[in-house]
């Protein structure tokens, strides 16, 4: 499903490489933690298979798209297969918390009788049933992320990015939102998330991919956070 | 591609920055108005050129002697002068004006100003003999000839009298054409402004737009309406100001040589023919700015 072989990317205004040689498989159906401190390249990792970036070397490969050699038009396309889920929501604001989730379908040009139907599905997967018609500000941080999860999983993509989900929620909340993650994937949704939190790595045994100065240090497939320190 | 949702961002993206829309659609206006003046002076020109085109003659005025003296040309000088006139070659026609017609004539052109008409003595009028020319750029000739004849006056190209018109008139479009042009380039400097700071405003919704999928077309066609549409008020207010100004201003101003029928009147049909000019560059105007803009300024 992914695919990093390998893949060097060095910024214009840096000299040390953000990546450096990294080759990494994902396949369909998998659950990756991806760690490492900061500056280690997680970002950079999730940007280039988001074809926010261009690797200076190597393939990327996402589904069956060569990421790095899609045609700039084209990239929307695979933009609508990849989910997204960032540290600090992205929801707009003065849109209702359904409002929040069609945004992303109105602006695929997806018919409104679709959207009518797969929005209230999407939030009652979510947890969110009832909570419709609120604004992000009256909802709490776990319920704010919630509504981001359902917001990238609506138009069901192959891939589900998380970008430190629970960076900004207490640990019990981080826990909903991790089994919300799990129920995810076990819709077949591939899930790569990035994140610095020990316990939930350690507590979920699954599959990390530790990067270091931007390069792969470690790969266990039901590994831990601290292993290797 | 949703309507409705490129419409509704369109109109919200409008009132956010409502100051700078009533800017951009202001200076639009004033730079679209004076181009449709400008397009005016230019009809202006053509209908005068038509008028005159074929009217251009040379005077050759006679002296106050004959003028007096000759009421129909019948004794020379005066009828060795005709027929000196019919003979030349370069002369397609030649018409006898006694100073009674002259006097007649000139109480027609300025029935408007009375005034003028009670100051006026036939005395101070010459006879004169209109001819047209077959080339008209061969009055030099025509002129060494005839000036220093015993009986003439003086020869005068009235062509001369219009060139000066018609420079005038020139000088009047090209004027308003530059001050367009400054106020285009600051017309189209504010359309720039307004949809960075438009894409400023909304770069949370585009930042999602684009993460989810959405087309460029999908993410830009918003700001690019949004400009077409400030484009589009400001060429109504531009085209409402010309039928405005002509009905007030045009009219009052040029009352007198309209009337006298030197200078053709312009109807509202002539402003009407302007109009959907105005419109058309505002909307390409403002679309290719929009774009352009979208293309090197904001990463969308």
């Amino acid at each position: 499903m992914i695919r990093l072989e390998h893949v060097t990317k060095v910024y214009k205004t840096s000299t040390r490489p953000a990546l450096q040689d990294v080759s990494v498989r994902v396949d369909k159906g998998e659950f990756v933690f991806l760690i490492g401190p900061s500056g280690s390249g997680k970002s950079t990792f999730l940007r280039l298979l988001l074809r926010e970036e261009v690797p200076t070397k190597g393939v990327v490969e996402v589904a069956d798209w060569d990421v790095a050699k899609l045609p700039r038009r084209r990239v929307p396309k695979l933009r609508q297969r990849i989910g997204c889920v960032f540290q600090d929501f992205r929801l707009l604001q003065n849109k209702t918390v359904a409002e929040n989730v069609a945004f992303a379908l109105e602006v695929i040009g997806k018919p409104r009788p679709t959207i009518r139907k797969v929005v209230p599905e999407v939030l009652e997967l979510v947890g969110l049933e009832g909570k419709a018609d609120r604004m992000p500000h009256e909802l709490s941080g776990g319920e704010q992320q919630r509504v981001a999860i359902a917001r990238a999983f609506v138009n069901r993509p192959l891939v589900l990015l998380a970008d430190e989900p629970t960076g900004n929620l207490d640990p019990d909340t981080s826990q909903d939102i991790m089994l919300l993650l799990e129920r995810i994937n076990r819709t077949g949704t591939t899930v790569l998330m990035a994140t610095h939190d020990h316990s939930i790595v350690d507590s979920m045994r699954r599959r990390v991919v530790e990067l270091q100065l931007g390069k792969v240090i470690r790969d266990d497939s039901r590994g831990v956070y601290g292993v290797g320190r | 591609m949703r309507a409705s949702f490129v419409f509704s961002e369109v109109i919200t993206g409008l009132r956010r920055n409502v100051t700078m829309t009533i800017a951009m659609i202001l200076t639009t206006a004033i730079s679209l108005g004076l181009l449709g003046g400008g397009l005016l002076v230019v009809r202006l020109i053509d209908k005068m050129d038509d008028r005159y085109r074929d009217k251009v003659e040379v005077s050759v005025y006679l002296n106050n002697d004959v003028s007096a003296n000759d009421k129909t040309c019948a004794k020379d000088p005066c009828s060795g002068l005709r027929r000196a006139l019919q003979g030349n070659s370069n002369v397609e026609a030649v018409e006898f004006e006694s100073r009674d017609a002259a006097y007649d004539r000139f109480k027609r052109i300025f029935e408007g100003n009375p005034e003028l008409v009670e100051l006026a003595r036939p005395e101070a009028l010459p006879a004169s003999f209109r001819v047209k020319l077959k080339d008209t750029q061969r009055f030099d000739a025509l002129s060494q000839e005839f000036s220093g004849k015993p009986g003439v006056q003086r020869v005068v190209d009235q062509g001369e009298f219009l060139k000066r018109l018609f420079s005038v008139l020139t000088g009047v479009r090209n004027a308003t054409f530059v001050i367009a042009l400054v106020q285009a380039l600051a017309a189209l400097l504010l359309i720039s402004n307004t949809i960075q700071l438009s894409a400023f405003t909304r770069r949370t919704e585009v930042g999602i737009m684009r993460l989810v999928g959405a087309t460029r077309w999908y993410t830009q066609l918003p700001f690019l309406i949004e400009a077409v549409v400030a484009g589009l008020i400001g060429a109504v207010l531009a085209v409402g100001g010309l039928f405005l100004g002509k009905a007030t201003f045009l009219d009052k101003v040029l009352e007198a040589p309209i009337q006298a029928g030197i200078v053709p009147k312009l109807g509202m049909a002539d402003v009407a023919y302007v109009s959907p000019i105005l419109i058309l560059v505002a909307m390409v105007v403002s679309a290719i700015t929009g774009y352009v803009t979208l293309r090197l300024y904001v990463r969308l």
